[in-house]
């Protein structure tokens, strides 16, 4: 009945994409601010600043060594053990942290996202950008340390994978934002996910060589380990950087191909919630 | 002039009643074996309502459009649609151009960040461009009148510098279509007129489209040209701005004696909802036209969502046309536990009121030891009553809206007494 074209046209059926990038490259400088204030917010008013991003893989890393490493005697020969615990405790800490402040997206952001309308999907991507600033933070004190035992020579191997490093960062950045998304979307519904994820977050990082090194896994055990997508990439971090383990090349193929299977189904289940969740939520 | 920029295609929203909120993952099995069980979808059907049903209209460019009806007559809903806040259950809604919608003032402010890192943040949650926010920026920070204060903390602001960043923001977004729910009720006389030109502006000079909501008939006069009543989910009339006005005086002043807020939509994006007011009852009257000096004795039922130590509530009265005339706060504090159920009789008294029709705002607030009161409920058009007065014909526009106490005569003198 009318001639006119609209640019929008909204209602009850969801988007027929499942990513619009050319709306979220619209909004790009909505994901900087984002980034910057989470991260400007989180420090200010604090005493220690952006050094808080250093003390829990700092606390962590200690504690592994000590309770794990020296007691347990779960960390391999040949290389310091504090450092070999800090590259997956450096790792994880990311992870993990984005992990759990993407799955809480939507009811954090409830009051800005109940009244304006903009992109849904800039929210996790921000927040996931956002943690890499405490990450890159943390990997300069890695750094730091690494470049200390590199000097007094303690065995450290370094090889040709550690060009690698950006991939194996950004590897595990999308792997946080898919299943977190994937959580967000499924906390629209069912609130109490958000409680269980917290020790959902710990079980998965004793099912992955933070606290450990593989070769504590039964040989016939190592596959089914490997397949949990963030494994292969630690595992890889820490042959690049200290020459221990193996590089697992084909299990890491493996975990990129879930990892996008992942992304689909988080962007899918996204996007059937994202023009409606404000009614539920 | 005649392009048209929004068209609403008979557009429906649903809401489920009572509690909003997500369920648990316990709840939904438990629904569902109960639905396996019965093998039937029927005592779901009773929890929902219409928020909206079947609204068609079309807006032109530049055409500035009054929304206004009753509570729950689905005004905020109608906005949320066109803000992309929520989706419609059925129907489509079509426009063309960027939408800055305020639904609440400051809308993405953080407390932590200053004036101006909220005013680059505020300008790109809206859509602008970091380039298109550097080019208004002076423009903003002059309507705003907040100068040096422009890198504090938006934190250490007063409610009504914080109001007067935020509308500028929204005031110099490059959009075509503005969204208001009645951010003009906020902020001193001298800028509630300044923002006011500056929307007539927006819309007659720039050609913005421009949709504002408002209880407040005097706005609405001044910046629309033509005005929708909505009333239950539909379109009561579309059309002349006083046409609109005076049939929805005419269907204010219907006078109920029973309200029920189940239904009613809260607005909370700054206050926690802890009570929740399901009805009020007016007793022992059947009408609810009050002589002067009258009382109106009214009850209300209400639950606990949360624990509240100390909680009382409050009538705030405004005139029909949207001015606030004064309130009333209970005498009685009362504290309640999570998930109790309670009534109150309540007496008010229409004592000082000049003649006319009344609505108000009831709200329920907590308060601690240090006096700081917030609000946990708040029900808009809560309660309508008309105020009677023989003796004197009264001119709003001259006398006011209170009769204040008589001046009283001591001593009277004449010389040449008339007799």
């Amino acid at each position: 009945m009318s001639e006119e074209r609209f640019e929008h046209v909204i209602d009850s059926r969801r988007n027929g994409k499942l990513l619009d990038l050319a709306e979220l490259i619209r909004y790009r400088d909505l994901i900087k601010l984002f980034v910057r204030r989470t991260f400007v917010t989180q420090y200010r008013q604090t005493i220690l600043g952006p050094a808080w991003a250093i003390i829990q893989p700092l606390f962590t890393t200690v504690i592994f060594t000590l309770v794990f490493g020296n007691l347990a005697g779960l960390s391999p020969e040949g290389v310091p053990t504090f450092i070999f615990y800090l590259a997956g405790s450096v790792l994880w800490t990311y992870f993990s942290g984005a992990l759990t402040a993407t799955a809480n997206t939507f009811v954090n952001n409830a009051h800005i996202m109940g009244k304006v309308y903009f992109p849904r999907l800039v929210m996790p991507i921000s927040t996931v950008l956002g943690q890499l600033i405490s990450f890159a933070i943390q990997f300069v004190m890695f750094l730091g340390f690494y470049v200390y035992y590199l000097i007094i020579g303690s065995g450290l191997a370094p090889n040709l994978w550690l060009l690698m490093t950006p991939l194996l960062i950004l590897h595990l950045a999308l792997l946080a934002l898919a299943v977190g998304i994937i959580i967000c979307a499924l906390t629209t519904k069912y609130r109490d996910l958000l409680v269980a994820i917290r020790f959902g977050v710990t079980i998965w990082m004793y099912a992955t060589p933070i606290a450990y090194s593989m070769d504590i896994v039964p040989e016939g055990l190592t596959w089914l380990f490997m397949l949990n997508p963030v494994t292969p990439i630690v595992v890889m971090f820490r042959y690049a950087f200290l020459g221990v383990g193996e590089a697992c090349t084909m299990y890491l193929g493996i975990s990129a191909l879930s990892t996008a299977l992942l992304m689909l189904a988080g962007l899918y289940l996204f996007g059937r919630v994202e023009k409606t969740f404000m009614d539920t939520i | 002039m005649s392009e048209t920029v929004i068209r609403f295609d008979n557009v429906s929203k649903e809401y489920r009643r009572g509690q909003i909120g997500g369920g648990t993952l316990r709840e939904d099995l438990a629904d569902w074996m109960e639905k396996r069980s019965r093998g039937d979808d029927a005592h779901k059907s009773g929890d929902r309502f219409l928020a909206l049903e079947g609204v068609s209209f079309t807006v032109k460019r530049g055409e500035a459009l009054g929304i206004i009806g009753q509570n729950g007559a689905g005004k905020s809903t109608l906005l949320k649609l066109l803000s992309r806040v929520s989706a419609p259950t059925s129907g489509t809604i079509s426009f063309n151009g960027r939408v800055a919608s305020m639904l609440e003032v400051g809308t993405g402010f953080h407390r932590e960040l200053t004036g101006r890192e909220n005013i680059y943040m505020n300008g790109a949650i809206l859509g602008m461009s970091k380039r298109e926010i550097d080019a208004k920026f002076q423009q903003i920070l002059e309507f705003s009148e907040i100068g040096e204060f422009i890198d504090t903390p938006v934190k250490r602001y007063s409610s009504g510098m914080y109001v007067k960043l935020a509308f500028s923001v929204m005031a110099h977004l490059d959009c075509e279509i503005m969204i208001m729910d009645e951010v003009l009720a906020v902020g001193d006389m001298a800028f509630q007129k300044k923002c006011i030109e500056r929307m007539a502006g927006a819309s007659k000079d720039d050609g913005r489209t421009l949709l504002y909501v408002s209880h407040n008939m005097n706005t609405i006069r001044q910046l629309c040209d033509r005005c929708i009543v909505l009333d239950k989910g539909h379109i009561l009339y579309d059309g002349d701005v006083e046409k609109a006005i005076s049939i929805y005086m005419q269907n204010m002043s219907e006078s109920r004696l029973s309200y029920d807020y189940r239904n009613y939509v809260r607005n909370c994006g700054s206050w926690e909802h802890k009570i929740a007011i399901d009805s009020l009852e007016v007793l022992e009257r059947d009408n609810v036209v009050l002589k002067a000096g009258e009382t109106l004795k009214f009850r209300i039922s209400a639950r606990a969502l949360r624990d509240v130590p100390a909680m009382k509530l409050r009538l705030q009265v405004a005139s029909i046309d949207g001015v606030v005339v004064g309130t009333a706060f209970s005498d009685r504090d009362v504290s309640v536990r999570e998930g109790v159920s309670f009534t109150a009789e309540l007496k008010f008294s229409a004592c000082g009121l000049s003649c006319g029709s009344y609505t108000c705002v009831l709200a329920a607030f907590e308060y601690n030891s240090v006096g700081e009161t917030r609000r946990i409920d708040y029900i808009e058009d809560a309660l309508r009553f008309e105020v009677e007065d023989k003796e004197l014909s009264w001119d709003r526009n001259v006398f006011g809206y209170v009769k204040l106490t008589p001046l009283v005569v001591d001593s009277l003198e004449v010389e040449g007494r008339l007799s």
